[in-house]
């Protein structure tokens, strides 16, 4: 995972709640197998209809997205984080994301930033009222700074070593292979086991 | 006093550091062909293993087409469903693909074959993995790289989550299905409202209904917000799963009782919220904005909108405030998905259409959710009622709940669909959707335009009271 300490670029607005997995990338570019190349299809159907905020000239290039609550809701498609980052995003700023999203941008490399509604309104206004400003997002500080405005944000402590780092997780839980050992010997043998010892497989 | 989900956590707890999030061991792991590949590549190239191909279980549900034949319906998803075969191949995964008789939408199918039980702990990469859940298992969704990280150590590392009791008590009136239970609690509690929270479905109304009601309701959990939804199991989860092709058998069938039985909640557990409903109250609903909280009863009108999302739902569904529901014309009926694809859906919306048309100006599908509950369905002669009233009868798989495959919403149409999203585009670019329980949908095809079920025969709805269990 590509580490983030500090990034510092133009903010995007995205004056919207709830916006769901769907709209940032919608299913028809869900069939491809790799994980990257999402970018050109970033809120394809919003692009499509024109005059769509992030394709003004002043957020071309942008690399904080700043919006509503609920970010990101509905769908589990990692695609959608995926997407944000070939775009050009590493930080979204909204005071809540989606519990799955959430998750899958900490394991991508994408920053979830909260903060609380009126500071998330003001950066939205801050980032139409001045098109094109930069904002910078310091994971180390845990700071987001953008002209006059200033603010701390929380994060989980241990995704954010795994960012700082750019960590991977995997080979983290792999050093506990004595720990999954042990738990898998205890494991009652009832449980089921997906070989189909009760038929046939196609 | 703990809460069931706080039992199910505690059990599968591998290794817990301060200041960490837990370990937790996955009992089960299903995958499908969308959220997969890229998972499978990233651990070839790291040289990793999947550690435990018999706790995986795969299935290709979202890309396939659902009208015959077996072959994808292009290149892009051609190469996906592939590389599931291969990646499954090699990995040593069983997989029930096209063709297979246990192939099917992996949420209707885990259930099915009985590998859904009770205190597992379930994951796979799609946010309807919630319905697993109404089995009291603690089941939810993730990305792909968590799908990543379950294949390789069969493990996940998770944060505690909040609980949230959520308490339904009454007899559902007539006509009033599980699904309006699950659209009702999300209209209460917002699209946001179970973020951070397990959420345990209490009270007589849920001990009342079948297996497949009670997936109905934990599969929207997720449209509220809460990754993961549950019952705990009684009774009618422990003849559900008796005789099932992966449920404990002979001695292990005691044992395992016994354990099923102790996952249930503390009579003095707390939760960290508790929402509380009265079924009595519960109508049907139909979704009129582009999202699953945006729900009225069917007798109500399209609301005034409230803030700027409202009005931006109104402009993309093209309704009016002030229109009566019913006074909705529609295009298009969806009866399917692993919300509402399952036998018991099935029967209820026939006894509905049997004797009936569908209206000329309406195209209508049903679309089982998995080959197993085809060919039940055909067995008792439910694809006879549906084709000669005009519907297409088709195969298995998620079809038009996200149009992955051919059957897709075309600009403009409005459709009243059983599936779980009514977001801009889910069921094609354009396309506008109305959710609805299978009988509403039922009743939509047959009148053209969203109407009350409950103004069709008395007779027709009698299978519907109190939710009673069937099959």
């Amino acid at each position: 995972m590509q580490p983030f300490t500090r990034v510092t670029g133009i903010l995007a607005p995205l004056d919207r709640a709830n916006v769901d997995t769907d709209q940032i990338i919608p299913k028809q570019f869900l069939k491809r197998i790799e994980r990257s190349g999402y970018g050109p299809f970033l809120f394809y159907d919003w692009r499509r209809q024109g005059d769509f905020v992030l394709d003004r000239q002043a957020y071309r290039g942008a690399r904080v997205l700043v919006t509503g609550e609920n970010f990101a809701c509905g769908s589990s498609r990692e695609h959608a984080a995926w997407s944000l980052l070939d775009a050009g995003f590493r930080a979204v700023v909204a005071p809540s994301f989606a519990d799955i999203f959430k998750s899958n941008s900490f394991r991508c490399g994408l920053l979830p930033v909260e903060l609380p509604q009126p500071a998330v309104r003001q950066l939205i206004d801050l980032a139409l009222q001045e098109p094109g400003m930069e904002i910078t997002v310091d994971l180390e500080r845990q700071r987001v700074a953008a002209g006059g405005f200033e603010a701390m944000f929380d994060i989980d402590p241990f995704f954010r070593e795994c960012l700082l780092n750019g960590w991977d997780e995997i080979a983290l839980t792999l050093r506990q292979e004595a720990d999954i050992t042990r738990y898998e010997v205890g494991r009652p043998a009832w449980l089921p086991l997906t070989n189909p010892t009760g038929g046939e497989t196609s | 006093m703990k809460t069931m989900g706080q039992k199910i956590w505690d059990s599968h707890v591998v290794a817990a550091h301060e200041g960490e999030p837990d370990l937790l061991y996955v009992d089960l792991h299903l995958v499908h062909e969308v959220t997969s590949p890229q998972a499978f590549e990233s651990l070839r190239l790291n040289g990793r293993q999947v550690r435990r191909p018999d706790l995986t279980l795969a299935t290709m549900d979202h890309d396939v087409p659902t009208r015959g034949g077996r072959a994808a319906a292009d290149e892009v998803a051609g190469r996906q469903m592939s590389a599931l075969d291969e990646n499954c191949r090699l990995a040593g995964i069983p997989l029930y693909g096209m063709g297979s008789n246990r192939q099917g939408i992996v949420h209707v199918i885990g259930p099915e074959l009985g590998l859904t039980q009770p205190g597992l702990l379930i994951v796979c990469g799609d946010s309807h993995t919630s319905t697993h859940g109404a089995f009291g298992a603690l089941a939810f969704g993730i990305g792909t790289s968590e799908v990543e990280h379950v294949l390789a150590t069969q493990c996940l590392r998770q944060r505690r989550p909040k609980d949230m009791a959520v308490t339904v008590d009454g007899e559902l009136p007539l006509g009033v299905t599980a699904k309006d239970v699950a659209l009702g609690i999300i209209s209460r509690i917002g699209v946001d409202g179970g973020r951070g929270h397990v959420i345990e479905y209490r009270g007589s109304t849920i001990r009342g209904l079948s297996m497949e009601g009670r997936m109905t309701v934990c599969n929207m959990t997720i449209e509220g917000g809460a990754r993961a939804g549950m019952v705990a199991p009684d009774d009618t989860t422990f003849r559900y799963l008796r005789g099932r092709p992966h449920a404990p058998s002979g001695d292990a069938w005691a044992v395992a009782l016994d354990a099923w039985q102790r996952t249930v909640s503390d009579r003095d557990a707390t939760f960290d919220q508790e929402v509380r409903l009265d079924a009595t109250e519960l109508q049907p609903y139909v979704t009129w904005g582009t999202n699953p909280g945006q729900a009225v009863p069917v007798t109500g009108r399209v609301p005034d909108p409230a803030n700027e999302s409202d009005e931006r739902a109104l402009r993309y569904m093209a309704l009016e405030p002030g229109t009566a529901i019913e006074a909705i014309p529609i295009d298009r009926v969806f009866i399917g998905s692993c919300t509402n694809a399952r036998l018991e859906d099935l029967r209820v919306a026939a006894s509905v259409v049997r004797g009936h048309n569908v209206h000329p100006k309406v195209r209508a599908m049903v679309v089982p959710g998995s080959a197993s509950v085809k060919h039940q369905a055909e067995a008792e002669g439910l694809d006879a009622v549906f084709r000669q009233a005009g519907f297409e009868w088709r195969d298995a798989g998620c079809s038009m709940c996200l149009g992955m495959n051919p059957d897709i919403l075309g600009p403009g149409e409005r459709c009243a669909s059983t599936s779980n999203r009514n977001f801009e585009g889910r069921q094609g670019s354009g396309g506008r959707t109305h959710l609805v329980s299978p009988p509403m949908a039922a009743a939509a095809a047959i009148a053209g335009h969203l109407i009350d079920v409950r103004e069709f025969a008395e007779k027709a709805l009698s299978p519907l009271r109190g939710g009673s269990e069937r099959g």
